[in-house]
């Protein structure tokens, strides 16, 4: 009895470490910002962070932001999602199309895209569309890499079963290729978003006039140091909300899976 | 729906240049037979059922099935040795795959699918996925699958190859106990002779590389047959011919030298 009262206690402790962690350093860090032994225009207390964050979200001034970065990620991942998932699955399944663009994949792939990102002002100009752009082909190859190893590593078997019961084209691939593929594929949609978020921060920072990068900008600009940290927890807030939606769709849409059947 | 394999062979091209995998084999099935084909590894036992299945194409010759039957029904139905399930189809959808491929209606289908998995049992396990399942469980949901599209023949690949011996001597009975409601034609590959004894009519031995038919051997055991049956004096005498005839050829593959 007592040994499993205390186990239960120690599990207890064991599962809240982290939050013990996160919460020791914050008031380590508030102490020493509060008695000026750390330069508060650096480190402000992470109350005073909280304070300023509130405001800015009393003011209106997070939201709308938030709102700008979000439709403009999502314009991004957009277009660069559908087309990635499409040209990854038909090259996973056809060693045809894979043969020819494998070149192109392999050349573009390796480019870091914030390096092209003036390449795409030149194009398409300073508006909202090269932004979109940059987002979809950070969120574009991530999805083509893996959707297409999601088909590679699908068994041959299954392909010889669906052919053996007259499946067509469009049923192998509504059943078997697309199906097959989810885990894999949505393993890349979580690597897409995360991509896309750096790559909407980023360009921002570079171009915008609104938006989270853009509040980041300004704090630094004006030497805002608390702004700017309230405005990187937003970001931090937003990035650890899509990754547990993502999950959480995962779960939903991939039942059958390992990873979610063994929990 | 009987069957002929009129001198099939097959060569593929690999790096050492072409490779025969089967060489002229000829041999027909009728209707309601079970046949079992044995043979040691790499014999292309495989590959004689997927050319059968019209997975692939045989080199020279070809398969001829006596169309007696005017129904839509399809030719064949193979059960692969293992990995045949789809991982993201639950087991009624599984079950129910064939019929799918062939147009019928959701509701349809599900409902002999349904019917099909209450009488062999797995009623409990209609939403499970596959990997919820034990390995003789999903062998039993495969063999269910090719049941249920009431192919003009049936053709397994090893189904009860990846069990351990003990799943696989119920399976062995479980097979005959589904079959005997339906009397399909079957083509049934294996390497283990009992199991070949205890379920087929007729015995095809194949030779190793290139695959070919060495020798056609009836069973003459009246149905409905026991595991014990095996240790019948004929039976014996039957295994050991076969095993004679597979031993020189398995030791041949291994280059093990044989002593006179």
């Amino acid at each position: 009895m007592k040994t499993k009262r205390k186990s239960t206690f120690i599990k207890f402790i064991q599962s809240s470490m982290p939050s013990i962690y996160v919460l020791l350093i914050l008031s380590l860090w508030e102490g020493l910002a509060r008695s000026g032994t750390i330069a508060v225009l650096f480190f402000p207390s992470p109350s005073s962070i909280l304070t300023t964050l509130w405001h800015l979200i009393i003011s209106g001034e997070v939201f709308s932001n938030l709102e700008i970065s979000l439709v403009r990620m999502s314009w991004g991942i957009f277009f660069g999602l559908v087309p990635g998932v499409l040209l990854g699955l038909a090259m996973g399944w056809s060693n045809r199309i894979q043969k020819i663009m494998d070149p192109f994949i392999a050349a573009l792939h390796p480019i870091p895209k914030i390096a092209i990102f003036p390449l795409i002002m030149i194009i398409f100009g300073l508006g909202e569309i090269s932004k979109i752009v940059a987002i979809a082909i950070s969120a574009f190859f991530p999805m083509l890499i893996n959707s297409m190893a999601g088909v590679r590593q699908l068994t041959p078997v299954y392909f010889e079963v669906a052919k053996n019961y007259g499946a067509n084209r469009w049923k192998t691939f509504f059943r078997i290729v697309l199906p097959g593929s989810l885990p894999m594929i949505l393993a890349g949609a979580r690597i897409a978003f995360n991509m896309a978020l750096v790559i909407t921060i980023a360009v921002e920072l570079l171009t915008a006039r609104e938006g989270l990068g853009v509040m980041i900008w300004f704090a630094w600009e004006t030497l805002r140091t608390k702004e700017l940290y309230a405005t990187l927890v937003v970001i931090a807030a937003l990035g650890m909300g899509i990754n547990y939606l993502l999950q959480k769709a995962t779960a939903l849409m991939t039942p059958w899976h390992r990873s979610n059947s063994t929990e | 729906m009987g069957l002929q394999c009129i001198e099939i062979s097959k060569k593929y091209k690999s790096r050492k240049g072409k490779v025969s995998a089967l060489n002229n084999v000829d041999f027909s099935i009728d209707e309601q037979e079970f046949v079992c084909i044995v043979g040691p590894s790499g014999c292309g036992k495989t590959t004689l059922l997927k050319i059968i299945a019209g997975l692939l194409r045989p080199s020279t010759g070809k398969i001829v099935l006596d169309e007696n039957d005017n129904s839509d029904r399809p030719r064949t139905a193979m059960v692969f040795q293992d990995q045949g399930l789809f991982p993201w189809m639950s087991v009624l959808d599984n079950v129910a795959f064939g019929l799918e491929m062939r147009g019928v209606d959701k509701s349809t289908r599900h409902l002999q699918a349904r019917e099909f998995i209450n009488r062999v049992g797995l009623g409990d396990f209609f939403q499970s996925y596959p990997n919820e399942l034990s390995g003789g469980m999903r062998q039993r949901v495969a063999i269910l699958r090719a049941f249920l599209t009431e192919p003009q023949i049936l053709l397994m690949d090893e189904p009860l190859a990846g069990l351990d011996s003990q799943t696989r001597l119920v399976m062995q009975e479980e097979l005959l106990r589904i079959w005997k409601d339906n009397r399909h034609t079957i083509i049934y590959v294996t390497h283990d002779i009992n199991e070949a004894i205890l379920l087929g009519d007729r015995i095809l031995v194949m030779s190793g590389r290139p695959g070919s038919l060495r020798a056609d051997i009836p069973i003459h055991l009246p149905r409905p047959r026991r595991r014990t049956d095996l240790n019948r004096l004929e039976i014996l005498d039957l295994y050991e011919k076969i095993w004679n005839m597979i031993e020189s050829e398995v030791k041949k593959e291994l280059r093990i030298v044989v002593e006179n």
